[in-house]
């Protein structure tokens, strides 16, 4: 075979000037392919991490925050909550199966790293419409390989979201997030903080997979067919045997430190550890177990194969921690030791190949674009659409949008079941529920809203805050911590940087006013098409956990007969920009987003909590992606039941019984009471200042919708399951 | 009374499984790794639980079903001892031949996870706890879950009364509307002729806390109490 050497870089001039200054040397390729990786902007935050900082991390439960492999919060009783994100975009594009099962295998190796073990996956899918064949192809494939994984692997996937935009034809956003519990005294940092500690690699091979991998995700996508060995290979069988190996191991209470291998390999993983730890290491190339004979240095440094960790121990303690990877046949290799050089030095058949100081690779130099606010935000309005004339037609053709659409065709292929935890299930609410202990749950929410953030990323992007924050409360919770993920353009790209610059600081501004501490989160850049250069609309994610103590403070959308009347907390107003009903009609371009008003977020969210904590409230609902019509019919499916509503009771100044039925705006929830309860409600909604009024009733199997008494729709519930709510299973099984 | 739960590796009901005897039937389960020599006669039951044994490599459940903790298995089942497989359990109980039959991959091709409604065809040793024809609730979680066999063995099968729960409705018809996989005469579980060795599709680990349940129901509780019930009536005598 003949040689080859590393040339294919992607740092810029600058960089590379910096680094010889720092030296005061050129690097050789191999140490070239360590900083390339480790600078990329998938590992490095480059661009990002001067912003992110903006971000609140603090609170009462936060034990540790961004920075760490995952974020930990404190749940009583000595247990701890992790959670974390990460997506898969780039390589899910091009091998929609592989990229999106190693997504998943990537996040629960975070949570494993920091010492717990992974109870939960949730996902986050944004594809280009499902009229393109292509898009259902990576829909299908993407839905598969998160089934494939999580289903093997043993951990629920606990419910998600999806929705479609053209803007994502080209780069599809596959996201995942994991939670993991474990002993708060268990706990352990990715940290070579001990000289004379040896580093063991365990787990898969190192093979020639996820070469350039996280370089790839940090730039364009272009050229597909020789990225193709970017893309990481899963095996989610192995990782089983990893994270019971790890977790044995961990039980000794004998591991120094542990890291996963991701984003950048053992590059990467070499220099965090031991840029965490404040020491040097150093590792023999041969020692290292390889898939394929005449790997290079470089490749075998900057491979992302996959299923694979890091554990940093006293040598005196290899035999006992052995023995926990060997009761599963599971490969390792000790690979060097921790040394106080404060350099990564690696070394290859006796020879030095990489000697470089630890601080270098670990901190890449930061990048301040520049940001202009984009021309399409200052043009003018456009007029509203006409009130369409027929109603029903209007109501089917909104609610038949994949956006809205029953996702049971997804949720039916995770194993959401495995467990034996899972109480809130997919599609049962806005968020799900996961047991922790006896009486005691996790509640976790993932959403996003690219239309909105499109038109206004400053109240697109809080108002996705406050929707993850709703639909955690609805399920009972208090919410207690959020992770973002924020996906855009080409930060070069002077209007992304602004979109992105607004979405940090609304979020921050959002969190720091209602007081959620940001525990983690990931940035995703270059998402754009490559030939075009048009970004996605900015997208940011943002997942919410919330601690529910006590049974019968659980709530999901089920109606009850106990509990007939229907109740609209919140008021409606007159914006249905970036609405599910105004992309339906063709006006997707304008409009006036939902306006967050942080202090009636605020008071709304209060009120919903307290209504529960007293028993006031049964099923609880969020009310936003596609109004107040489709938040109602999602319970009525989910429970089998028809309800009845008067438009001219919900509150609110608007006329036009679209806008009643259609705006998202915020703050806003429907939740259902006993009939005796009237008062109660009154009192609660003097008490919190938000209007509430009951507009309607459950009951029989039709859904119906009157103003005064006028009736404006009613349809069988069955026909609206079936020919309405079922197009995600129709496009996807080939009936449309 | 000993409860043994087979881990193999990539098992991933075992715990789930394992709670079920210890939490709620308060029953002593022991977790038994397959690479364990220890005699399993002194267990009164095993249990093979659900999961992706060997990644599910080659085929769901085929490199287990050659472990030599099966070879016990094979002894112990003439002897009558009780043995549930579930899911991936079931899968390797035919793949060893323990149970007639193949589980072939689901008609619609897709993984299927969803609680589905069960008819009781016949009380045995697993479901003396239901009256018979009663219609039950579990969640089912596979991706080769479609039962088959030959005509001249499914007529076999219904002669010795060894097919006993049906994919159904909520009232207990086993039409093929409610057949969520494809399985041969809509399938979910069978046993041995002799009716003590019992393979089923659906978890009924999944449905033993009402907490976990759609419908508030812990149906599945039901299968191990009644084997737990028939042992007890058997040791006495």
């Amino acid at each position: 075979m003949s040689k080859t050497e590393f040339v294919d870089h992607s740092l810029t001039e600058n960089e590379l000037i910096y680094v010889e200054k720092s030296l005061n040397r050129k690097p050789n390729s191999v140490e070239l392919s360590m900083i390339d990786a480790q600078w990329s902007e998938h590992c490095s935050y480059k661009s990002s991490k001067s912003l992110l900082k903006l971000l609140p991390t603090k609170g009462k439960r936060v034990l540790f925050g961004p920075g760490y492999e995952a974020g930990v919060l404190d749940v009583d009783n000595g247990q701890v909550l992790t959670m974390h994100i990460e997506s898969h975009n780039h390589p899910s594009a091009i091998d929609p199966y592989g990229g999106a099962a190693t997504g998943v295998g990537g996040v629960l190796r975070d949570i494993l790293s920091i010492g717990t073990r992974p109870i939960a996956v949730l996902d986050s899918l944004r594809f280009g419409n499902l009229s393109n064949p292509n898009n259902r192809w990576l829909l299908q494939n993407v839905v598969r390989g998160i089934a494939d994984y999580g289903n093997c692997v043993g951990i629920p996937t606990i419910g998600g979201e999806l929705s479609f935009d053209s803007c994502f034809d080209t780069n599809c956003l596959v996201d995942v997030v994991s939670i993991g519990v474990g002993k708060k005294k268990q706990l352990i940092f990715s940290e070579a903080k001990n000289v004379g500690d040896i580093l063991v690699l365990l787990g898969n091979s190192t093979g020639r997979d996820g070469i350039h991998g996280s370089s790839f995700a940090s730039k364009d996508l272009d050229d597909i067919p020789t990225d193709r060995s970017a893309v990481q290979i899963p095996d989610p069988f192995i990782k089983k045997l990893i994270i019971e190996g790890t977790m044995d191991a961990l039980s000794t209470g004998l591991v120094s430190g542990l890291k996963d291998l991701g984003g950048g390999g053992l590059a990467c993983c070499l220099s965090e550890v031991s840029d965490m730890g404040n020491t040097g290491v150093e590792v023999d190339l041969e020692k290292i177990h390889l898939r394929e004979s005449g790997m290079e240095p470089y490749e075998i440094l900057i491979s992302e194969s996959q299923e694979r960790m890091l554990f940093i121990i006293n040598p005196d303690n290899l035999d006992t921690i052995s023995k926990c990877f060997d009761k599963y046949n599971l490969q390792y290799s000790v690979i060097g030791k921790v040394t106080d050089t404060k350099h990564v030095i690696i070394t290859n058949n006796g020879d030095t190949i990489v000697d470089l100081p630890t601080e270098l690779i670990a901190n890449a130099p930061l990048i301040n674009w520049p940001k202009t606010k984009p021309k399409y935000l200052d043009s003018k309005p456009v007029s509203k659409p006409e009130l369409p004339v027929d109603i029903k037609e209007t109501l089917l053709k909104v609610l038949s949008s994949p956006n809205l659409a029953d996702k049971s065709w997804i949720f039916q292929q995770y194993d959401h079941e495995v467990g034996t935890n899972t109480i809130v299930k997919p599609g049962e609410s806005g968020a799900s529920v996961i047991r922790i202990a006896p009486e005691k749950f996790i509640a976790i929410s993932v959403d996003g809203n690219p239309s909105h953030c499109y038109l206004d990323p400053y109240n697109g992007s809080a108002g996705v805050v406050a929707e993850a924050m709703r639909n955690v409360i609805s399920v009972g919770a208090e919410p207690i911590a959020m992770l973002d993920h924020l996906q855009f353009g080409n930060p070069s790209n002077s209007d992304v940087f602004w979109t992105f610059n607004e979405t940090i600081k609304s979020i921050s501004d959002f969190c720091s006013y209602i007081g959620i501490p940001c525990v983690g989160g990931k940035v995703s850049f270059y998402n754009e098409d490559a030939k075009t250069h048009d970004a996605i609309k900015p997208s940011p994610v943002i997942s919410v956990a919330g601690l529910i103590k006590g049974e019968h403070n659980l709530r999901t959308r089920k109606l009850h007969p106990s509990r007939p009347l229907i109740v609209m907390v919140g008021e409606t107003f007159d914006e249905l920009g970036g609405s599910e009903y105004y992309s339906s009609m063709g006006h997707s371009k304008s409009g006036i987003v939902p306006q967050l008003n942080f202090e009636l977020e605020k008071r709304a969210q209060k009120l919903v909590r307290d209504g529960i904590k007293v028993g006031l409230f049964g099923a609880v609902n969020d009310c936003s992606k596609g109004g107040l019509i489709h938040s109602l019919l999602q319970m009525c499916t989910i429970s089998d039941m028809g309800a009845s509503i008067d438009l001219s009771n919900i509150p609110s100044n608007c006329k036009r019984w679209d806008e009643l039925l259609f705006s998202e705006s915020h703050s806003r929830f429907i939740a259902t009471i006993k009939k005796e309860n009237f008062t109660n409600l009154l009192n609660i909604s003097r008490n919190h200042d938000i209007p509430v009024s009951i507009i309607g009733s459950i009951g029989g199997h039709d859904f119906q919708v009157y103003n005064k008494d006028d009736n404006l729709f009613s349809y069988d519930l069955d026909y609206i399951r079936s020919y309405v709510y079922d197009s995600l299973s129709k496009f996807m099984d080939g009936q449309i | 009374m000993n409860v043994a739960i087979i881990q193999f590796p990539g098992t991933n009901c075992d715990i789930d499984t394992y709670r079920v005897f210890n939490d709620h039937l308060e029953v002593d389960a022991t977790l038994f790794w397959h690479e364990n020599t220890d005699n399993l006669e002194k267990y009164d039951a095993i249990i093979l639980p659900g999961g992706f044994s060997y990644g599910d490599r080659l085929r769901a459940g085929i490199i287990a079903a050659y472990s030599p903790v099966i070879k016990q298995l094979k002894r112990l089942s003439l002897k009558g001892k009780p043995i549930i497989g579930i899911c991936n359990g079931f899968q390797i109980l035919v793949e060893s031949g323990l149970l007639p039959g193949a589980l072939l991959t689901n008609s619609n091709l897709k993984f299927i996870c969803k609680w589905v409604n069960l008819k009781v065809e016949h009380n045995n040793l697993f479901t003396n706890s239901f009256q018979s024809d009663s219609v039950i609730r579990m969640p089912i979680a596979h991706n080769e879950g479609r039962y088959y066999v030959s005509d001249d063995k499914l007529q076999e099968l219904e002669r010795n009364n060894q097919i006993i729960l049906r994919y159904s409705d909520s009232d207990g018809n086993t039409s093929l509307d409610n057949n969520p996989n494809g399985s041969i005469s809509n399938i979910a579980a069978v046993s041995n002729a002799n009716g003590n060795v019992l393979g089923m599709m659906p978890h009924p680990e999944r449905a033993s806390d009402s907490l976990l349940s759609p419908y508030s129901t812990d149906d599945g509780i039901e299968i191990f109490r009644s084997m737990i019930l028939s042992l007890e009536v058997m040791l006495k005598e």
